[in-house]
């Protein structure tokens, strides 16, 4: 569950280590696509992404000076939802709009006993925050969260 | 960690001396072998806190110091207002006043053997632990802004505790200046159903014996001996606290060119003490430091009602609680002049020394009990603040264990069904709604808190009182 899943054509997702917590690395053919895959990352820190069904919708708008304040704003804005509305999320579809983020986001209602949720994630950080394209071309999204 | 960069001045005190843009030394409180194995980020990461405008004296982490987030897990600093001083979100971290809570039970080991599963189960289902676990107590807006002032004081006044309870909590249960009206509706939304909750993480409730009494003196102050029961409490402020640090971080981050703020990083997000978003984020952190301590005294209503049902002749009185993710102002003695400072504590624990007044009268004349959580696996401890602990770090001392491991490791190198029947062999329960949590949370993830604890005593933070093994562990 921690290794890369194989790359899609939407990107994949990693973690990296943190010697508290634990590091969120979404990467993908676009920054959208970085944004969604960073998004399955901080839901696999709390149980495997593939054991929560999209079946429910929630929509998120969030609003940053930079592409890094986004991604820590989109990924908080995850958090929120999860605590207040006691749901695990899996699939994620976003779009960017100048300093503002449009996004889906598709899951279900925590479901203790299956999904086993590992732990609770506090807040996205800026430790080791960075939005940026690699030597590849690809757009690479990533912050550590606090667990 | 590099020792070369560091000067030694003491067997277990390191310094940095000040470069680059540091206005002051730092000073790592560790011995040789914690400091060797101490992450090259905890040196990069006290050099930036050094920074930071209005910084006084030093920038020190303690024996358990490692790589947080802008501050290191086990920093502090102090800052002066009247010299420009700051306040930083991200030097208080997201769970703000997560603390420790011990509780004497009146109780032996031989009392509990006969009903140990019993109460394993039964705290199990009562105190609400781990991922989307709700609290029966759920607050409107009005009870919410009560709460967020008053504290433990707030909850003992719906009946969960006692007025004897608010002795022995720092702050005597209610931190003063909270102001509500500067938490947001989201943060007061995300804590509706979450009072009386444990968390998940490093978050604990254990049942635990003392093992060993180190300073009898101050164990007798302290109310227990060699074979006592004691519960041990390690929560926090919850989604509420959570979403103020999210918010002000945010807000500091931006706001720092504004007050002409150079952040080395993002993280040490802050603001000037004397400036609006600066005297916001502390009435919202206050009243997240109130959250905290009611829902710590909440977890322990709940405690002692699964007491009364399975062993009624428990006594359960409060030892003491500490707070170790904060921002208090204090008055410490700075070039000779009692100066008032804002001193934040990140993952340190408060450690006043003999006389202070801010002590419980009954513990005057010891000093204050340091409350040091360990591991499910390990041991936890007593440790008392020292008169020398004042002249150190502002008087402070360690908080934990800190991990040694990062939880990816962790995962890969156990299984939480292991180590639970590992544990069980040794006559620990440990009761857990994940077990992907459980070796997340492996002992063998975490440094050895008894290393810790003796660098602390010798380095004069904090002494040895006792020393206390779980014996039933329930992990969110």
């Amino acid at each position: 569950m921690q290794r890369p899943r194989s790359e899609t054509v939407q990107g994949n997702w990693e973690h990296f280590p943190h010697q508290a917590d634990i590091g969120v690395r979404g990467i993908g053919a676009t920054k959208e696509a970085a944004f969604e895959r960073a998004a399955q990352a901080l839901t696999a820190v709390i149980t495997d992404p593939e054991s929560v069904a999209p079946t429910q919708s929630v929509t998120i708008v969030c609003e940053a000076p930079d592409d890094e304040l986004l991604l820590v704003d989109w990924l908080n804005a995850l958090v929120y939802e999860m605590a207040t509305r006691k749901m695990l999320f899996s699939r994620f579809n976003v779009h960017f709009n100048d300093h503002s983020l449009h996004a889906t986001a598709w899951g279900e209602p925590i479901e203790v006993a299956r999904h086993q949720p590992a732990v609770e994630v506090k807040g996205a950080t800026y430790t080791e925050l960075s939005v940026k394209q690699d030597e590849r071309g690809r757009w690479v999204a990533q912050c550590v969260v606090d667990v | 960690m590099d020792l070369n960069q560091l000067k030694r001045r003491g067997p277990d005190e390191w310094h940095i001396s000040p470069h680059g843009k540091m206005r002051v030394p730092g000073v790592i409180y560790a011995s040789e072998d914690l400091i060797r194995d101490m992450d090259e980020k905890v040196y990069e990461q006290v050099s930036n806190v050094a920074t930071l405008p209005g910084i006084v004296r030093a920038s020190y982490a303690m024996p358990d110091a490692h790589w947080g987030y802008g501050f290191p897990i086990g920093g502090v600093a102090a800052f002066d207002p009247d010299l420009g001083g700051v306040v930083s979100a991200g030097g208080v971290g997201f769970d703000i006043s997560c603390g420790v809570r011990a509780l004497r039970t009146g109780l032996t080991v031989e009392d509990l053997q006969p009903v140990k599963e019993l109460l394993a189960e039964a705290l199990f289902h009562r105190i609400p632990a781990g991922v989307g676990s709700t609290g029966k107590v759920h607050l409107d807006r009005h009870e919410m802004d009560a709460m967020l002032a008053g504290g433990a004081r707030w909850a003992v006044g719906k009946g969960y505790g006692t007025h004897e309870d608010l002795e022995f909590i720092e702050e005597q249960g209610c931190m003063a200046g909270a102001k509500p009206e500067c938490v947001s509706d989201y943060a007061k939304k995300r804590q509706q159903d979450e009072m009386g909750t444990l968390g998940s993480g490093n978050h604990y409730l254990e049942v635990q014996q003392v093992v060993q009494v180190f300073d009898a003196a101050a164990a007798s102050a302290f109310g227990f001996r060699e074979g006592d029961l004691v519960v041990s409490i390690h929560c926090g402020s919850r989604g509420l606290g959570h979403q103020i640090g999210t918010e002000f971080l945010k807000r500091m981050a931006i706001s720092a060119a504004r007050y002409h703020i150079e952040l080395p990083d993002r993280e040490l997000a802050s603001a000037p003490i004397n400036s609006e978003v600066g005297q916001e984020y502390l009435g919202a952190m206050r009243a997240g430091i109130n959250c905290a301590l009611a829902n710590r005294q909440i977890v322990t209503h709940l405690v002692r009602q699964v007491f009364a049902d399975l062993l009624p002749q428990a006594t359960l009185s409060l030892l003491y609680d500490v707070s170790h993710n904060t921002c208090k102002v204090e008055e410490h003695v700075v070039d000779g002049a009692p100066t008032r400072l804002f001193v934040h504590r990140k993952g340190a624990t408060r450690a006043f020394g003999p006389g202070h007044p801010d002590i419980p009268p009954s513990f005057r004349s010891v000093g204050q009990p340091v409350l040091i959580g360990g591991t499910m696996g390990t041991a936890s401890y007593v440790l008392v603040g020292t008169k020398e602990s004042m002249s150190l770090a502002f008087g402070s001392a360690c908080h934990g264990a800190g991990r040694s491991m990062s939880r990816h490791q962790a995962l890969k190198q156990w299984h939480g069904r292991d180590v639970v029947k590992e544990l069980a062999a040794r006559g620990i329960l440990i009761r857990s709604p994940s077990m992907r949590g459980v070796a997340e949370e492996a002992p063998g993830a975490y440094k050895d808190v008894s290393e810790v604890v003796d660098a602390a005593d010798e380095a004069n933070l904090a002494k040895k009182v006792a020393r206390l093994e779980p014996l039933v562990c329930i992990k969110g």
